[in-house]
């Protein structure tokens, strides 16, 4: 009992990692610009189908493949922002959820047609499958793995926005758009590195899912609504918000999986709804 | 603070940029809540009714901004109101056009302020101002707040404002908020003088004129007795 | 003030949905879905286009309807039209409930919130499968017919059923947004700030609303289980609430029709372009979701009155 709990932890929380840099970028552009942007499923899904073309067809090794999904979910996400997203920030929310609702479903259609719907997976090192074994409980090296680039990431993060030039433009932007303008910050040249930054992640955390859920075009819908559970729950626009109801959702759904399997995913719903109803502006929200 | 305002006075309420004249209104209507204290009309304690409540028991108000309805007629708009205070609008069964009563009282308050009938946003400006006044007033308010009527409204537009307001039944208690000294001294029979969130001064145009605390806040500036 | 009678573009409109008896009698189950699907449209469109209240949930109520009706038929008894008044009394109690949580709250925490109810109700009747069958969905049970008229194969009763209740349920939601109630919901749309300064209790109204709307949802979907005679948990999922909200948008919500409309277009677009693979007819549901809100913000309809308007 006891190992199994602590099982359940260690993989809720390397999940809970998986969540966070899925989600971590919308939270701070919707903060930022108040955009809602559902599509952000679908850079992390450029970013899986990334890594799994270059691992799959073109013999890449899994480690090179990450900065190139991280790369090519920024540059996707870019040009989208330029292009499309720019002339929506005035738009009601209702808009902006339609809108980018349509570039997932395109993104959905475009990546069936190219890569069919079959569920795929990618080819891992020989160091990252097996698990470690501490007594009676046993520790998956992917899922290790997976924690040490989660606390990576989030540390530098935190750098990065608490310790630099950029990072306090953010703050600023996300504190209050208007002052932030005031004081002379360029928060639409801040929104777009926050937007490229974003997307990236996702795309990273998209390519790091591969091995642990699978992957078909369905996945930028399918971890929409946890995508969104985090945000909702970590409050907009904060980092630390969002890690923490990225590790509460994984673990709750872990052991929901573990110890109620017929409740399925009813457990988390109940506690997003009793989040909200609590605080609807998100555990570390401000607005 | 302590503020009364006896009936069918015609008050002003004066005070620089941030004096919280606004936030008196808001606490009043119940838009804004109260941290302690109690507001009572005539005797009966409202403090803790919702913002629509006390509108039914006679409390109305305007918005400095233009806080209308765009894409309803000035009728409909009006029509809304006088539904909304005879408890008619809960009614999802009979159609509107079976409220003739309502409706042509709307017409009426339309018409005695010299609204045309079109649809808000299409009104021009200083007719919005008056259909900010038309919505309180088909309310049958016993008290009236006004916050800057004429905000926005040209000089010379403004007198006809401030006369139709001044036309309003006697019986009716009026507070409003204006910046413009001339329409306070010539409007006004009591006017309240409000800096940093508490009450200067309370008393008629005369008093305050010549107050010095008020030439003080003033800068000299403007405060001069018309 | 706007005229309550009909117009007589509205009466073509009407006869027009006679003809899929006379023009295309193989499609009749489709034309069935349509209604079924313009029903549930219409009642969004008295919160969504009318209150202003966004819901990512709605499927809930058209779930609930469709469970409580296939419950009634494959225990008590299959006489529909009696079903189909349980249903959406079960959908409104639900509706009423869930109402005094929703309204208070707007934005992102609403869309949210209304979501989360919709995935709640959807686990559950997934994971009380001894009830509703769970993944595999609610079988065994046959609803004849309706006063008399079988639901054969060629779908003529069915389409008949679906069309006369979604007319009636049409004729009602018009009734509401000509009446002094639905007035107020327009105001609350237009500006809820000022709703409480005229005296309204905006929130009453919003609760009101939020359970005509869930009654209506719930008819539709008890309407769909009579004439399939099977109830699947789709009736419940997001991708139906998602749906419904697409079909809204393009036909235009706030103007009634529009939901109607673009549960035409839609069901009968998706019809001819999914035979191929579901996948590819997402690419262009999703391509006409970002015209629509770049070009035609106010739906087709929305579009058609501007082009109309124009000349003058």
């Amino acid at each position: 009992m006891l190992s199994s709990l602590a099982g359940v932890l260690f993989d809720g929380f390397a999940y809970g990692m998986l969540l966070f840099l899925l989600s971590v970028g919308l939270s701070v552009t919707l903060g930022m610009m108040n955009f809602v942007n559902l599509a952000h499923c679908s850079f992390a899904m450029v970013g899986a189908y990334a890594t799994f073309s270059l691992v799959g067809r073109h013999g890449w090794p899994f480690l090179a493949t990450l900065p190139m999904a991280f790369i090519a979910a920024a540059v996707i996400s870019v040009i989208l922002e330029r292009t499309l997203y720019r002339r929506l920030y005035r738009a009601s929310d209702l808009d902006q959820c339609l809108f980018t609702i349509g570039i997932v479903f395109i993104s959905i259609a475009v990546y069936a047609w190219f890569y069919t719907t079959e569920q795929q997976s990618v080819q891992v090192p020989d160091w990252l499958k097996g698990a470690q074994h501490v007594g009676a409980m046993s520790f998956a090296n992917y899922r290790i793995f997976l924690v040490v680039i989660g606390l990576a990431i989030t540390a530098a993060l935190v750098l990065l926005v608490e310790r630099t030039r950029f990072g306090a433009q953010v703050r600023a932007a996300v504190d209050n758009q208007r002052m932030a303008r005031g004081l002379g910050i360029d928060v639409d040249r801040a929104f777009m590195f926050t937007f490229a930054l974003g997307g990236g992640l996702a795309g990273l955390g998209g390519a790091l899912s591969i091995q642990m859920v699978g992957l078909d075009p369905t996945f930028a819908l399918a971890y929409l609504v946890y995508v969104l559970i985090v945000v909702a729950v970590g409050g907009l626009g904060s980092i630390g918000g969002s890690f923490a109801a990225a590790v509460v959702l994984g673990i709750s759904d872990m052991a929901g999986k573990y110890y109620f399997p017929w409740l399925g995913a009813f457990l988390i719903y109940l506690v997003m709804v009793a989040l909200l109803m609590w605080r609807p502006q998100g555990l570390f929200g401000k607005r | 603070m302590a503020l009364e305002l006896p009936k069918g006075a015609r008050y002003a309420l004066i005070g620089p940029n941030g004096a919280g004249k606004t936030t008196l209104i808001n606490l009043l209507t119940g838009m804004l809540a109260a941290d302690s204290g109690t507001i009572l009309l005539d005797g009966a304690d409202i403090t803790s009714l919702k913002p629509y409540q006390r509108v039914h028991r006679g409390l109305a108000r305007t918005f400095q901004i233009n806080t209308l309805f765009p894409r309803l007629t000035a009728l409909e708009s009006v029509t809304l109101a006088v539904l909304e205070r005879d408890g008619h609008a809960h009614n999802w069964w009979r159609g509107l056009a079976a409220h003739r009563q309502a409706i042509d009282e709307a017409a009426g308050i339309l018409r005695s302020l010299n609204i045309p009938d079109r649809e808000t946003a299409e009104l021009a400006y200083g007719q919005q101002r008056l259909l900010e006044i038309a919505l309180a007033l088909a309310t049958r308010p016993r008290v009236l707040l006004l916050d800057e009527p004429g905000a926005g409204v040209p000089r010379d537009e403004s007198a006809a404002l401030f006369s139709a307001i001044e036309s309003l039944s006697g019986e009716l208690t009026i507070l409003f908020i204006e910046h413009d000294m001339n329409v306070v001294f010539r409007f006004a029979s009591r006017i309240i003088v409000m800096v940093g969130g508490r009450i200067l001064l309370e008393g008629s145009p005369d008093e305050v004129g010549r107050d010095p605390r008020v030439r003080e806040v003033y800068l000299g500036g403007h405060a001069r007795a018309a | 003030m706007e005229n309550a009678r009909f117009r007589p573009l509205e009466y073509v409109f009407w006869a027009c949905t006679l003809l899929p008896f006379l023009v295309t009698p193989s499609y009749l189950s489709l034309a069935s879905q349509v209604a079924v699907t313009a029903l549930f449209a219409l009642s969004l469109d008295l919160i969504l286009g009318y209150a202003g209240i966004v819901s990512l949930g709605h499927a809930a109520f058209f779930g609930m309807g469709a469970y409580t009706a296939g419950l009634i038929a494959k225990h008590y008894w299959t006489e529909p039209l009696s079903g189909l008044l349980v249903a959406a009394v079960s959908a409104g109690v639900l509706g009423y409930l869930l109402s005094h949580i929703v309204v208070r709250f707007r934005h992102l925490a609403l869309i949210m919130l209304t979501m989360g109810f919709g995935l709640l109700l959807a686990e559950a009747a997934n994971s009380a499968s001894a009830l509703t069958g769970g993944a595999d969905g609610l079988q065994g049970f046959h609803v004849p017919g309706v006063l008399g008229f079988k639901f054969d194969m060629f779908g003529r009763a069915a389409y008949a059923y679906a069309l006369a209740v979604l007319f009636l349920c049409f004729l009602v939601a018009r009734r509401i947004i000509h009446s002094p109630f639905g007035l107020a919901l327009r105001g609350i749309r237009e500006n809820a700030t000022r709703m409480p300064a005229i005296g309204a209790p905006t929130l009453a109204h919003l609760r009101k609303a939020y359970t005509i709307a869930a009654v209506i949802a719930g008819i539709a979907g008890a309407v769909l289980t009579h004439t399939t005679s099977t109830v699947s948990l789709e009736t419940l999922s997001f991708g139906r609430s998602a749906d419904v909200l697409v079909i809204l948008i393009l036909g235009g919500a706030g103007r009634l029709y529009g939901g109607i409309i673009g549960a035409i277009i839609y069901m009968v677009a998706r019809d001819q372009f999914s035979g191929v693979n579901p996948q590819y007819w997402y690419f262009w549901i999703g391509l006409l979701l970002v015209a629509v809100v770049m070009f035609l913000p106010n739906g087709i309809l929305g579009g058609l009155r501007a082009l109309r308007k124009k000349p003058q």
